[in-house]
């Protein structure tokens, strides 16, 4: 397991160098200095702009300073917003996008399996085919006009809920919806699967025989095993919901890390770019790394330090 | 019982007459003579897709939309990017069958353009990630060993690379245009189905037929191409027709955010992302027809992907 563990993450630290040498190679790529677009600048000011953001320096010292901020965490100042640095921006949209991220997570777990589990009892029947239909609608529709449909039902014509903004509750409830149907029609769909194939088990018939209750049966017995693929896709989702927040945060104008990252794109802002995706490729490889582990430790059929002989 | 051979398992020495016995089937032609058509692989798989009924729905939707997609502008009296603005936001009529948009352009010509770019994306990424997924699958799987650790190995950690970044990052780069988005989809796209070849090749390499064909003295490329790859194709096309629509999604959300297809060029995420003002002062038609067709043709891909998938999977072949 340790010898697993380390090799595993021996390889997240490969992974994380080469996102972070990418980022940086294809910032220092782009034709141009980010300051050109500024018409007032003369030659002596841009000289000054770019000896501030040290890119005057030949590229290899450039690329050990940025090595070095990385690890220090430290993205240095905003190109577009001089005030702020990008610490700063992180600092106030991550939480933001990490409340978000985590209740449509909770939502979409919590339902999907809910759903799952009810299709699979009720097998070939109505309820089956009502939530298989909801799951494939759910995959089908991509989140961004899932959330512009919402909108425009449930704020604008029916006026239930708030159209934008990240302040109360009913204000969450829009932005949720549209970004965990995705990811719920995913568990279902899984969870639906996995535990018709479980509840055909030897030791189901046997707990059955012995009378147990049937919500023991599904709860103790069934749906424990029928959740293991679940862990498995955990990491795919979670990348899903992440690079979702963009367009959502966009949509609903909630102020969080996704919407920073897609303003600096379009304001072509470097430093930002290159600090949000850093931040976030170390984020979710961390998460990846974890459901891992995690997968290997509740799944005691499989020893994970022999998976690579496979 | 009559026994139909006279070399039967009785013993000689009973004293049974010859004569008792006779031939049961006297035409061994007749008996050798097989009575249906033989089944292969491929029209099996066909027959039981055809029974699945949501899956040949969304076949059929998919060759109609096809079918527009090469016609439905030629059919259409209106240019693409043609600005009419005295007849913006016309609701649908028999002259506007979708309505217009904000420039009085006619959103049924653009939807079919836009079909046309969603299923160009998807079909080009689907087919570089499996050139490139064969290849390199193939030879991880069939080399074995120490190649195939180490490719092994890069492919666990090109895994890591958040996708939907790294194509980002790649567009900001490269600039916005149907190649560089086609080439940023698939630079890490491929990884998925080199994983998959790779399987089937490790498992397939081993068995007796593989044996058989190789201690008659046939050349590697030659396996590859006559037994590894012709039985490794059910997920391969499975794989193939679920990366169509995530290619198709991630165009759509790329255009979305502004990365991709620009804005007097029709694409289906183009035109729900110029919609977004609009659905607000109520003209749901320029969002709800590029809406329909991405969420239904991705509904078409995956129910297709779900059919196939059953329908190729020889352990369900009765």
């Amino acid at each position: 397991m340790l010898r697993y563990i380390l090799k595993r993450l021996l390889i997240m630290c490969i992974t994380l160098w080469i996102i972070v040498t990418l980022t940086f190679v294809l910032m220092i790529s782009i034709p141009g200095s980010p300051f050109n677009s500024d018409q007032s600048s003369n030659e002596t000011v841009q000289a000054n702009l770019e000896k501030f953001y040290n890119l005057d320096e030949p590229y290899y010292i450039q690329y050990f300073q940025y090595i070095k901020s990385v690890i220090l965490f430290d993205f240095g100042p905003s190109i577009k917003q001089p005030n702020q640095t990008v610490n700063d921006l992180l600092g106030r949209g991550f939480p933001i996008s990490f409340e978000l991220g985590l209740i449509t997570i909770i939502v979409a777990v919590i339902s999907g399996i809910i759903l799952g589990v009810i299709a699979a009892l009720r097998h070939n029947g109505f309820v089956d085919y009502l939530a298989m239909g909801v799951a494939v609608f759910g995959i089908s529709i991509p989140n961004f006009i899932l959330a512009t449909l919402l909108i425009q039902q449930l704020a604008v014509n029916a006026e239930w809920f708030p159209v934008a903004t990240w302040s109360s509750p009913k204000h969450m409830v829009l932005p949720v919806l549209a970004l965990a149907t995705g990811p719920m029609a995913i568990i279902a769909r899984l969870t639906r699967s996995t535990m018709l194939e479980v509840l055909t088990q030897d030791y189901i018939k046997m707990a059955r025989a012995k009378g147990l209750s049937p919500w023991k049966i599904i709860f103790k017995h069934a749906l424990r095993n029928a959740l293991m693929p679940v862990v498995t896709i955990m990491g795919t989702l979670l990348a899903g919901i992440l690079t979702g927040t963009f367009v959502i945060e966009q949509i609903f104008a909630i102020p969080g890390m996704g919407k920073y990252f897609v303003e600096s794109i379009n304001h072509r802002d470097y430093p930002v770019i290159m600090g949000t995706t850093v931040f976030y490729s170390v984020f979710l490889i961390m998460m990846l790394f974890l459901v891992d582990i995690a997968y290997g430790i509740l799944d005691p059929r499989i020893k994970v330090h022999q998976k690579e002989g496979e | 019982m009559k026994y139909t051979s006279k070399d039967s398992i009785m013993p000689s020495s009973t004293n049974i007459p010859d004569d008792w016995f006779e031939w049961e089937q006297s035409d061994k032609a007749q008996a050798e003579k097989v009575a249906r058509p033989s089944l292969s692989y491929w029209n099996d798989a066909w027959k039981r897709l055809r029974k699945n009924k949501l899956a040949m729905t969304g076949l059929v939707f998919l060759i109609i939309l096809i079918f527009l997609a090469i016609f439905g502008p030629i059919l259409s009296p209106y240019e693409v990017n043609k600005s009419d603005l005295p007849n913006q936001y016309q609701e649908p009529s028999a002259s506007h069958w979708f309505g217009t948009d904000s420039h009085g352009r006619d959103v049924f010509t653009r939807t079919w353009f836009g079909a046309r770019i969603s299923l160009f994306v998807g079909l080009m990424a689907a087919l570089i990630d499996v050139s490139i997924g064969i290849i390199y699958g193939g030879i991880a799987g069939y080399k074995g060993g120490r190649t195939d650790n180490v490719m092994m190995r890069i492919i666990e950690i090109l895994y890591g690379l958040p996708y939907l970044l790294v194509v980002i990052l790649l567009l900001v780069v490269l600039g916005p245009s149907l190649t560089t988005i086609i080439v940023a989809l698939t630079v890490t796209g491929w990884v998925g189905m080199a994983r998959i070849v790779r399987g089937q090749v490790l498992q397939i390499k081993n068995y007796e037929f593989v044996l058989a064909s190789r201690s008659f003295g046939t050349k590697t490329s030659r396996i590859i191409r006559r037994n590894l790859l012709p039985n490794s194709m059910g997920p391969i096309i499975v794989q193939m027709t679920l990366t169509v629509p995530s290619a198709i999604f991630a165009e759509a959300f790329l255009s979305f955010l502004g990365l991709g297809i620009q804005s007097p060029y029709a694409s289906w995420g183009t035109m729900a992302n110029d919609s977004l003002g609009a659905i607000l002062s109520g003209n749901w038609w320029t969002l709800f027809f590029p809406a329909f067709f991405i969420s239904f043709t991705m509904f078409a891909f995956n129910v297709l992907g779900d059919g196939l998938q059953d329908a190729l999977d020889p352990k369900l072949r009765k």
